[in-house]
């Protein structure tokens, strides 16, 4: 099981701030973005897409997402740009 | 001595800055910015979600990088998450160093920081829906001050 975290905005959209789920080999960018619409919204998918939101695997900012190899007992966040003042 | 913390709970200010000041002796000044949940504009309570991996290693990381930057003696960096109403207190920051100047600045360069680029995400309830705070700006404005 891998476990993904929505901030901001982005636990609205997915209507849950955290979801776990189970896959047999390890997921690029792509197959994460296609569970993400599968299993939510389109809404959400598309949303994880914009370059503006950040990518953490771990609690490390991804550099390229499209780089991402994504494991069981992995932790996968996804962050809006913050608020400002 | 950096003194980094979110908490959870209301907090009253003057309870950690005492403390802080005792703890630097043959300071020159300190230095204290706190920030208070603004009325007005109809919001009735505001929340502020964070991530806990990222969140807190950014503010000790900024705190460090204010410390050597202005160096100063300590600084304390608190910050409210969680649900909160008007007139409470969200965030503080206080540098204690041997000059006045270092601490005002270091006390400007770090609430800058602390609202543009830490990781935090802010929703406003409004006649009972609650907003999210987008970034304005102004606050990208105030980060380009710093080099």
């Amino acid at each position: 099981m891998a476990k993904l975290v929505f901030l901001g905005r982005l636990a609205d959209l997915a209507g849950r701030a955290e979801a776990e789920f189970g896959f047999s080999a390890p997921l690029d960018w792509l197959d994460v973005v296609q569970w993400l619409t599968d299993c939510f919204s389109e809404a959400l998918g598309d949303a994880v897409r914009d370059p503006k939101v950040r990518v953490a695997l771990n609690g490390v900012i991804l550099t390229d997402r499209k780089g991402l190899e994504l494991h069981n007992h992995d932790e996968l966040a996804f962050l809006p740009p913050v608020s400002g003042g | 001595m950096l003194d980094v913390r979110l908490l959870t709970q209301p907090f009253n200010p003057g309870a950690f800055i005492g403390p802080f000041t005792n703890a630097h002796p043959g300071l020159g000044g300190v230095c204290t910015f706190v920030g208070e949940v603004r009325g007005g504009g109809g919001v009735e309570a505001l929340e502020l979600s964070h991530y806990e991996p990222l969140t807190l290693p950014g503010m000790q990381a900024l705190a460090e990088t204010a410390s050597s930057r202005f160096g100063l003696m300590g600084m304390l960096m608190l910050h409210r998450v969680g649900k909160m109403y008007p007139g409470e207190p969200i965030v503080c920051v206080s540098a204690a160093a041997v000059h006045r100047r270092a601490a005002i600045e270091a006390v400007d360069f770090a609430m800058d920081h602390l609202k543009s680029n830490s990781w935090f995400w802010k929703r406003e309830l409004r006649a009972g829906n609650w907003h999210w705070i987008e970034p304005r700006d102004q606050d990208h404005a105030d980060l380009r001050r710093w080099g």
